[in-house]
């Protein structure tokens, strides 16, 4: 009886946004008479970091600090139509919005900033700290909040903008399948490495190893809080979860977290991650969506890597250690494939 | 432990950004850190009533009938809602966007298609009392034969789950029993390869398991409009899909979501709004419907197993010239979102390689178990399972290196998809690379070279080829699933017009990537007939006054009239006529 190290690895990539299209998303935003901003959405935060990505690109397209915008969202009365926090669209569905709407905006800003300074608007930059200035003469500029109080108290304009991002819907050939599904895509590599014991069948995942290519990480720190929760989530698919464990047969379905086998924090893998950017054509700031494909790849590598480990191919998920014994006996023993490197 | 590799695509990008790009804190950090960001379930309101419903303990049963009337007698029981108190009691989500058929009730009428189908809603005064009559609701039923498996349930002869679809499968286009996708002969090339391999893939249903189940409360406010916090994942999305079933116009509705404790897809489906707003209305009071766990792990929606053969034809250099997927979605007893991923998976199809000759036949099977429904990765996690396990198979099929493989059938920029769009973009090689590098596991000298941005497009890697097509598996004749194929498609024929490119905004370094001009355009385009303008959804009731009881379900669609939701779009999409 023995425990075996395997390798395995897996390359997908994943679509952005609802496959045909016809998903839209609207943005509204305007600024308090001091120059603070309020970016109005109805999209849902469903942990992944809805708010802060739009916050983001908001106070990168204003040219605003980003303590200077603030996210309220998720009430239909104030937030503008959506079609929802799913199908990996936040990000680029409604980042285009945002960046839509603070680009009118700030269109808006800075011709009231180009009236007060009696200058051309297409002459005026923004410095990202709250200053307005000519391009090339940083001394003749005006703060935002000065700006935003002219426009409001004398000038009478509105400091806000609308957007809205659509990809319009695609037909689908009855025939052929031919479509025009999503614009862009987001790809991965993922390496994993596991321990099979051959005379409990047990998977042990000793660690992920993986690259993710995502357009760009608007927020790396929310780009590695995705990939390593989805990579726990593909973990628990390989290796634990089901409602069903002996499906289509129906019974034994578990009532509770008791029942229902999911990781524990003793059974979670060091991950190690490298993230790759190539603009998405049509991307806010080129940005794709890691919100989904982050599972995926982890379920045909530990597969494959128990099959490294012990030469058993198991096509039927989740790999449960019983599953795992019986090809062990099918097969005579366990049966140590080729080493990948490690 | 994340790093970004700048090196690699640098030209295409800016990187001169002020605060895109940097890792800074959220603005509802703290709340979620310390355990204060409200939740839907943290309103309190005065007066509040609970709804609970009573469910089939049965997969399939006719409902003989209904006795309320001792439940309706216990303490703190203040309405009873059955099937008949729902003003439109049948819809399908997709509606919203015009696809697919009404097909699933909020209450059951006269038939239950799944264990755990809600019959009947108490509303009390607390949810003890509300659980505690559900006790007392006796409801006779006659059991039906069930089905449980996706391919048991499309042979000929099997009990019907779902009276809209009665042969048990999705309808696409009017026409077929599956989504099918063509490019190239499949047939004929297999007959060439040196490998065929064909396997089965059978990926298992998943629970969401967030830690907040799903829930709403629903209250009456005093301009005639009801407040509702809800943990929907899509706020217009549950909106529209409330108000359809209540038959309220959508501005007499006021959703409030913000912060989900956990999605994943299990909180698309609108399951507690409508009954909770219905009973809102029919109560005057707030009404608050949220499952418990176990409602929560059988009865709210799982994602679909799905069963996956995967065939591909390799030659002995490790290029792969035929590939085929055959796969089964299994919706449980409704619809929901399962039709839609079916179409996502045949556009995913054949993963990310390039392959000269690639079809695919999707199913969307109903068996008799909870309905199915989104959840991350939806329409292509379980592919990719299956692509990805036979890619390893394959590669030791020609005794090569699994990356060296990947490399090998890589797509790139200029190659032609099989849905007949040229791939832009693209990144898996570079991504294959750096993992191999990562994880030091050695591939070739070969493999190193290449590039995404190089030889993409070369040849026929770039054109579209004749293609075989069939009219196998139409609709109610099970018998033209082994029928011949019917017609070659010369090559480069294409006939769905290109969708307009998005407006982009701000995008600054898209225009290093201007779109190419499209190489796919067809010599002879085939032009299609336009597809016939659906007729309209149901009218909606008229609106009532919130304390009253809502008027009995609409009568049978009137064509020609206004549709009260979305637009007319995917009518044109899949020619399928809404009911």
């Amino acid at each position: 009886m023995a425990r075996y190290k395997g390798r395995g690895m897996a390359s997908i990539n994943y679509p952005i946004g609802m496959n045909l299209g016809g998903d839209p998303s609207q943005a509204l935003i305007h600024s308090n008479p001091d120059g603070k901003f309020t970016v109005a959405l109805s999209a849902i935060d469903l942990g992944q970091g809805m708010k802060q990505v739009t916050r983001q690109v908001a106070a990168e397209t204003l040219g605003v600090p980003i303590e200077d915008v603030y996210v309220d969202t998720a009430d239909s009365d104030t937030g503008p139509h959506d079609m929802g926090s799913f199908a990996s669209r936040g990000t680029h569905r409604m980042g285009n919005a945002v960046i839509a709407a603070a680009r009118e905006a700030r269109g808006v800003l800075l011709e009231a900033a180009a009236e007060e300074l009696e200058v051309n608007a297409a002459d005026l930059v923004t410095d990202g700290r709250g200053n307005i200035h000519v391009r090339g003469a940083p001394s003749r500029s005006i703060t935002v909040r000065a700006t935003a109080q002219a426009a409001q108290f004398k000038q009478g304009k509105t400091i806000a903008g609308r957007g809205i991002f659509l990809v319009p819907l695609s037909a689908v050939d009855a025939e052929t399948g031919e479509m025009n599904p999503n614009t862009a895509f987001a790809h991965a590599c993922l390496v994993a490495d596991v321990e099979v014991d051959d005379e409990t069948g047990e998977v042990t995942l000793l660690g992920i190893t993986s690259a993710y290519e995502l357009g760009r990480a608007l927020n790396p720190k929310m780009v590695e809080q995705q990939l390593v929760g989805g990579a726990w989530m593909g973990q628990s698919h390989a290796l634990y979860e089901t409602p069903e464990p002996y499906y289509p047969n129906p019974d034994h379905g578990p009532r509770d977290f008791n029942e229902y086998l999911m990781p524990g924090p003793g059974d979670i893998a060091p991950y190690s991650v490298s993230v790759l950017e190539r603009p998405a054509p049509d991307g806010p700031f080129g940005g794709k969506g890691p919100g989904e494909m982050c599972a995926n790849p982890v379920l045909p590598a530990v597969a494959n890597a128990v099959f490294n480990a012990v030469g058993v191919r198991v096509d039927e998920l989740p790999i449960t250690p019983e599953k795992v014994l019986r090809g062990i006996r099918a097969i005579g023993g366990a049966n140590p494939q080729t080493r990948r490197g490690g | 432990m994340l790093d970004i590799r700048k090196d690699f695509f640098a030209n295409e990008r800016d990187d001169n950004l002020n605060v895109v790009g940097k890792g800074v804190q959220r603005q509802d950090m703290p709340g979620h850190v310390t355990g204060r960001s409200p939740f839907f379930d943290d309103h309190a309101f005065e007066g509040l009533l609970h709804l609970k419903v009573v469910r089939s303990p049965h997969h399939h049963a006719r409902i003989r009938s209904i006795d309320v009337s001792a439940a309706e007698r216990a303490p703190g029981v203040k309405r009873i809602l059955r099937a008949a108190d729902v003003p439109v009691n049948k819809n399908t989500l997709l509606s919203l966007i015009n696809f697919g058929k009404d097909d699933e009730p909020s209450l059951a009428v006269d038939k239950v298609h799944y264990k755990g189908e809600p019959v009947v809603a108490i509303i009390a005064d607390s949810e003890a009392a509300a659980m505690a009559a559900r006790k007392l609701v006796r409801i006779d039923y006659e059991t039906l034969p069930a089905v449980f498996d996706v391919e048991e349930a499309l042979k000929p002869g099997a009990p019907v789950v779902n009276d809209t679809y009665p042969n048990n499968y999705f309808e696409y286009h009017d026409k077929f029993d599956h989504q099918k996708l063509r490019f190239g002969d499949t047939e004929k090339a297999f007959k060439s390869a040196d490998i065929v391999l064909e396997e089965r893939y059978q990926m298992s249903p998943i629970e969401h398991a967030p830690t907040e189940t799903n829930g709403s409360i629903a209250a009456p406010e005093q301009d005639n409009r009801f407040v509702v916090h809800s943990c929907a994942q899509g706020l217009f999305f549950s909106l529209g899909t409330a108000a359809k079933i209540v038959g309220l116009e959508s501005n007499r509705l006021h959703f409030i979501g913000g912060t989900v404790g956990g999605g994943f897809g299990g909180k698309v489906d609108s399951i507690t709004e409508p009954l909770a707003i219905l009973g809102a209305m029919m109560t005057g009071r707030p009404v608050r419907y949220v499952l418990d766990r176990e409602e929560e792990m059988l009865y709210g929606s799982p994602r679909g197993a799905e069963r996956i053969y995967v065939k591909d034809g390799v030659m002995r250099d490790g290029r792969i010239v035929a590939r085929h997927v055959r796969s089964y979605f299994d919706a449980g007893a409704y619809t929901r979102l399962s039709s839609y991923a079916a179409v996502k998976c045949t556009a995913h199809i054949p993963g990310p390689y390039w392959i000269p000759n690639a079809a695919s036949d999707i199913y969307v099977a109903y068996t008799n178990r909870c309905p199915s429904t989104a959840m991350r990765g939806f329409g292509i996690t379980a592919v990719d399972f299956a692509l990805e396990v036979q890619m390893d198979k394959l590669a030791h099929a020609v005794n090569m290196d699994p990356m060296d493989f990947r490399i090998l059938n890589a797509y790139r920029d200029g190659d032609m998809k099989p849905h007949r769009r040229v791939a832009k973009n693209t990144a898996l090689i570079e991504c294959v690379q750096v993992a191999a590098e990562k994880a030091r596991w050695p591939i070739s000298d070969s493999a190193k070279r290449q590039s995404s941005l190089a030889g993409g497009g070369e040849g026929e890697r770039g054109q579209i080829p004749a293609t075989l097509i069939d009219q196998r598996g139409q609709i109610g004749r099970p018998e033209t699933r082994n029928a011949p194929s019917t017609q070659t498609l010369p090559a480069g024929t294409t006939r769905i017009a290109l969708t307009k490119q998005p407006e982009l905004e701000g995008s600054r370094d898209s225009r290093a990537a201007a779109p190419n001009v499209p190489r796919y355009e067809p010599a002879q385009p085939a032009v299609q007939a336009p597809a016939p303008l659906a007729p309209a959804t149901p009218a909606s009731p008229p609106p009532q006054p919130y304390a009253a009881p809502p008027s009995p379900p609409a009568a049978a669609p009137t064509p020609g009239a206004t549709p009260q939701h979305g637009a007319m779009r995917f009518s044109s999409v899949f020619g399928t006529r809404r009911r």
